[in-house]
């Protein structure tokens, strides 16, 4: 053997090598390295040209400082110029270094490509080689435009050398792997597929991978490898252990190549022609023969390239799921592995038996080994193979052993390795709601999952048992009362009072029947957490007590001193201060019957996959998840609700209109808007009239009005006209159309979404947590009725609103609109055209009543009049047709001077009815009008002249 | 294969093959996250580990880890021959290694390491043929020597 002392060894390279060992501190081997590189910097610059020995010692230096993780900077251009040294260790020296450090700079890439080139054509094999390594080992888009067309035919040129065609085919593999869209085998295909033929075991090696990444590409390119590789293999697995001399290894003949085949063959089905198919079986049969004969040797080398063998083949018969007696056969060979001595053994048979159970001829088969796997959960002393059992047990996991599997997972969690605990969580949480026969297991089972490893359980896991509660009357009492024995655990996880509190807010109601669990009882209970938890839980505390209030009349009192309380009122958190603020405010003023509406039940959420399944997938990547793959041929429980939760839609917990893609804490993004918009100011804003006699009791800057959004007005035309559009933007398109009799109305809005793809969804009608009913509840009421929130691309949604006007009031109540396009939340609001005069019943009267009435309306207050200049043309028809659908009733021959108009009509509300009688005089000449109101209310006048004026 | 990785006992890094483009950032937190990881285990664990989307087959030898990166649907035990092979390949040519060869005689490693795998693949397995390859390199170098 050449000894490395022999010849070709640099002096200095090893100097400066033991310099750097020797170096005490890092400081001292930067210093070192620093000292070194100024001193090849100045050899590369200086006057006297390099000898190539001294250019390679010093660009192995380099190499070596850069592997020892520091930058280098210069020395490319030296190391390129060995690359056309005739001497062979300064060229494999000057490759070495162009492999390790590429450099993109286009002009060494061309003098690299040329040097790479030159040897290609040299017809020596040793340079040819060094060649096809560094395309190889760089496999940049630039070698593969220069190489791809070349290399392939070096690769089946008749006088290649062997080493060199194996060098070829690894090389365009790299190529393909790189660049696949210039890597075109075309006239070369047929000649590739028979170097499988090939007389050197290495050269079949080498081109077995290529074929093997080229198939993957195009299967029916390569479909005649698979009767060659069989034939291979065949006289592989039937040589005796010398046959093959030195591609036997530790008396297993050809191991690689063996594997290589079998991964070939996995890119096909299993072959059409009978003697093919059955000299494969018989193959198969044979290598799981083999496993069962006495050992050839005690030395580990041995068995586990056997055994390399084996599983390879076992990976066939999966792939094929064809062959129910290989199935079988495959299945009990890895349970016997289950219990070999060699750890790697254990973890390759759970891993393989992870895919035999998604085989229904197999499936069975598998789950006899049930107690063997449960024994690994428990006595394996790496995490890595007890990781494979978790998920052997979540792929065998059927009806069957459900409770079972599910019952030791838990068990196991409890003493569970940090680093899979979540896994299992998720695990666990799907299982048991795939097989659960009664939902009162299923809830037992994710409370405990809180119990033990509540730190790991993720948001979805608690959202789901919650969608799934909901959905299923039959478990909501057991639910409640499950979750109100657990909270009584002196020290519960927060997860757990997330659950029980949205729970018993709309369950509650189940259990009060018992002294034990009466309301006050489950009210004091959720508040003794209270002041342990997080911002976000505690929101969703406040909502369960105003859910409470409707539930238990009977608590309101002790809730309301609750929500009033500075801790809560003043609370420096602006979403807990809200809430406080709105559900005191709510529970003070709205009606009982406003009450149940707001706070009715959630509604069922649209069933759905369980996002709990999405997020394993995101965390184990698609191959782990086998009892995904065979959804049809086992049993799934179709009854999988889910809402998405990704989507962080405001509240809706209290608002009437159910959204169900809403986050289930209700903190929405709404709150950010509003927080960024300027202070309210009084005169503008609607909550800011509702609230205003305790305005003085939190700072201006406190979130409360809904009125400060970017609004958009609703155009003026609509104050004589009740259909039309009423909003657009590119992704949105907001139309009306609305009826209104004496003081109530109604009115449809239809949400058009205009982008053509489904993007857009998640349309949750919402009025911004229950700003919307507070807002109008003193003088309008609008009661919007349950949508789908919805909204396929190009498609329309529907949404009706109840209204009723309770007194005479000014401002329009505002219609907010969030939605999801492109990921990004959108806002829109826009005040809804509900105004004063829609409530206008016309009164037709004679000039006789109309003069007296007139007369009766005299004092000050109750006339407005105004005087201003047209903005539209003064036609008369134009403006008797405004008159009339302002709502009032057009009298003729009332006023002596023809061209002036004169209408009556009476406004209508819950509280009072309001006549109102009106003259409009315009002056053509001057282009302007006098319009002149009276009515029994100064607002009213006020406000319907202000309206009115508007329309000319 | 992705990568191969050799490094001492106390976490240097002697040896580093890529076989997938990657950034030197992110090949310098590779190296140091799973030099960790492994360097954390105890010795009887198995030899085989989940990381990120790879599988990761590792063996000590000496003071040596020997550590690949494959792919899922690649085979473990044949990728730990394939370390073994290696190991073997440099105990022929330098006749008993040991690290320091390693550290001294890197860039003779790295050729070995090019003989014995290309682009991830194993391109000869015959020890034998490897060792023929780089013998007849290290003639070369002798004929030359020769002539000057």
């Amino acid at each position: 053997m050449p000894a490395v002392s022999k010849g070709d060894g640099m002096r200095g390279l090893a100097v400066f090598i033991s310099d750097i060992r020797n170096c005490k501190s890092k400081e001292a081997e930067i210093k070192r390295i620093n000292k070194e590189l100024a001193n090849i910097r100045s050899k590369f610059k200086g006057d006297k040209a390099l000898d190539g020995y001294s250019k390679k010692k010093y660009v192995c230096k380099l190499l070596f400082i850069f592997l020892l993780g520091h930058d280098i900077d210069f020395g490319h251009m030296e190391a390129v110029n060995l690359l056309s040294s005739n001497k062979y260790t300064e060229k494999q020296i000057g490759y070495l270094f162009i492999s390790v450090l590429v450099n993109s700079n286009s002009d060494l890439i061309s003098l690299i490509n040329n040097a790479i080139k030159n040897d290609l054509s040299s017809r020596n094999p040793t340079f040819m080689n060094l060649a096809l390594h560094c395309i190889a080992n760089v496999g940049s888009r630039e070698m593969a435009e220069a190489f791809a067309a070349e290399v392939p035919r070096i690769l089946v040129a008749g006088d290649t050398m062997d080493s060199v065609k194996q060098s070829a085919a690894l090389c365009l593999l790299r190529l393909n792997r790189t660049s696949p869209d210039l890597v075109l085998m075309g006239e070369w295909t047929a000649r590739v597929v028979h170097l499988l033929n090939d007389q050197h075991l290495g050269v079949v090696t080498a081109a077995t991978s290529l074929i093997t990444t080229l198939a993957q590409k195009s299967p029916e390119d390569f479909k005649t490898s698979v009767s060659l590789a069989v034939a291979r293999l065949s006289r592989i697995v039937s040589s005796a252990s010398t046959d093959l001399q030195d591609y036997t290894y530790y008396f297993v003949a050809a191991p690689w190549l063996s594997v290589k085949l079998l991964r070939l063959l996995q890119c096909y089905p299993p072959p059409e022609d009978g003697a093919i198919r059955g000299r494969l079986t018989e193959c198969l049969e044979t290598i799981l023969n083999k496993a069962q004969e006495p050992p050839k040797s005690k030395k580990v080398q041995h068995s586990n390239a056997k055994n390399a063998v084996l599983f390879e083949a076992i990976s066939l018969i999966i792939h094929h799921d064809s062959e129910p007696t290989l199935l079988v056969r495959a299945c009990n060979q890895l349970g016997q592995f289950l219990q070999h001595r060699e750890t790697n053994l254990r973890y390759l048979a759970l891993e393989s038996m992870c895919t035999l159970a998604s085989s229904e001829f197999s499936h069975e088969a598998v789950k006899t080994h049930i107690e063997t796997v449960i024994n690994a959960l428990k006595s394996e002393r790496d995490v890595s193979v007890r990781q494979r059992a978790v998920d052997l047990l979540y792929a065998m996991c059927d009806r069957s052993n459900a409770k079972q599997i599910v019952a030791e997972m838990l068990s196991y969690l409890e003493t569970a390795d940090y680093s899979i605990r979540e896994e299992i969580v998720l695990k666990v949480a799907i299982l048991a709601e795939k097989y659960a026969v009664d939902y009162t297991w299923y809830v037992d089972t994710i409370l405990n999952l809180i119990r033990f490893a509540g730190d790991y359980v993720s948001d979805e896991v608690w959202y789901r048992v919650i969608q799934i509660v909901i959905n299923r009357d039959e478990v909501q009492g057991y639910a409640a009362k499950t979750v109100f024995e657990a909270l009584q655990a002196p020290a519960c996880h927060e997860n757990l009072v997330k659950v029980g509190g949205y729970i018993l807010g709309e369950f509650g109601n189940l259990i009060a029947g018992d002294s034990r669990s009466s309301p006050l009882v489950q009210f004091d209970l959720l508040h003794s957490k209270f002041h342990l938890c997080s911002v976000p839980t505690r929101a969703l505390l406040l909502s369960a007590y105003i859910k409470f209030i409707n539930l238990f009349p009977e608590v309101k009192g002790t809730i309301q001193e609750v929500l009033r309380s500075d801790s809560q009122l003043r609370n420096a958190d602006v979403e807990l201060q809200q809430r406080a603020v709105e559900y005191l405010r709510l529970s003070s003023i709205a009606s009982t019957d406003i009450l149940a509406t707001v706070l009715e039940e959630m509604p069922p959420f649209p069933e759905r996959e369980s996002s709990i399944l999405a997020k394993l997938k995101r965390k184990k990547g698609p191959g782990n998840l086998h009892p995904d793959l065979d959804e049809n041929r086992k049993e799934r429980s179709a009854n999988g609700g889910t809402a998405d939760h990704s989507s962080t839609t405001s509240n809706a917990k209290v608002a009437a209109s159910p959204t169900p893609s809403t986050d289930l804490l209700g903190l929405g993004s709404t709150i950010t808007t509003q927080n960024s918009a300027p202070p309210a100011s009084k005169g503008t804003s609607l909550l800011v009239d509702v609230f205003s006699e305790n305005i003085a009791a939190f700072p201006v800057e406190t979130p409360v009005a809904v009125g400060c959004l970017p609004l958009a007005p609703f155009p003026s035309r609509f104050v004589c006209k009740n259909n039309g559009v009423l909003y657009e933007n590119q992704l949105l398109q907001i139309g009306l159309k609305s009826e209104f009799r004496q003081n109530l109305g109604r009115m449809y809005v239809f949400f058009g979404n205009k982008t053509s793809t489904q993007s857009c969804y998640g349309w949750p009608f919402t009025v911004p947590y229950c700003a919307f009913f507070l807002t109008v509840s003193l003088q309008l009421n609008v009661h919007a009725k349950p949508a789908d929130p919805t909204v396929d691309g190009g498609a329309q949604l529907q949404q009706i609103l109840n209204i009723e006007c309770m007194s005479d009031f000014v401002d329009a109540p505002v219609l907010n609109i969030q939605f999801r396009y492109g990921g990004t939340l959108q806002n829109v609001a826009v005040k809804l055209p509900i105004t004063l005069n829609k409530f206008f019943q016309p009164t037709e009267m004679t000039s006789q009543d109309f003069f007296q009435r007139w007369k009766q309306l005299g004092a000050p207050q109750q006339e407005v009049q105004k005087i201003f200049k047209a903005k539209h043309s003064m036609d008369t028809e134009v403006t008797k047709a405004k008159i009339m659908g302002f709502g009032a009733a057009l009298l003729d021959g009332v006023d002596p001077n023809p061209s002036n108009f004169v209408g009556a009509g009476v406004i209508h509300t819950k509280t009072t009815q309001v006549g109102c009688l009106l003259r409009l005089e315009p002056n053509t000449h001057a282009q302007m009008y006098r319009l002149t109101l009276r009515t029994s209310r100064d607002t009213v006048s006020q406000r319907l002249c202000d309206l009115l004026s508007e329309q000319f | 294969m992705q990568f191969m990785l050799l490094f001492s006992r106390q976490g240097k890094l002697r040896l580093q093959k890529w076989y997938v483009p990657l950034s030197d950032k992110e090949r310098k937190k590779i190296s140091r996250d799973l030099v960790q990881t492994i360097l954390a285990r105890k010795p009887k664990m198995c030899s085989f580990l989940e990381w990120r989307d790879l599988k990761i087959v590792y063996k000590r030898y000496a003071s040596l880890y020997f550590c690949c990166a494959v792919e899922d649907q690649d085979n473990e035990l044949i990728t730990l021959e394939i370390i073994h092979r290696y190991v073997e390949l440099l105990d022929k040519y330098f006749g008993s290694v040991c690290e320091l060869d390693i550290i001294f005689n890197f860039e003779k490693a790295y050729f070995i390491l090019d003989e014995f795998l290309l682009g991830g693949e194993a391109q000869e397995t015959s020890k034998k043929n490897v060792l023929k390859a780089i013998e007849q390199a290290d003639l070369l170098q002798e004929v030359y020597e020769l002539v000057l």
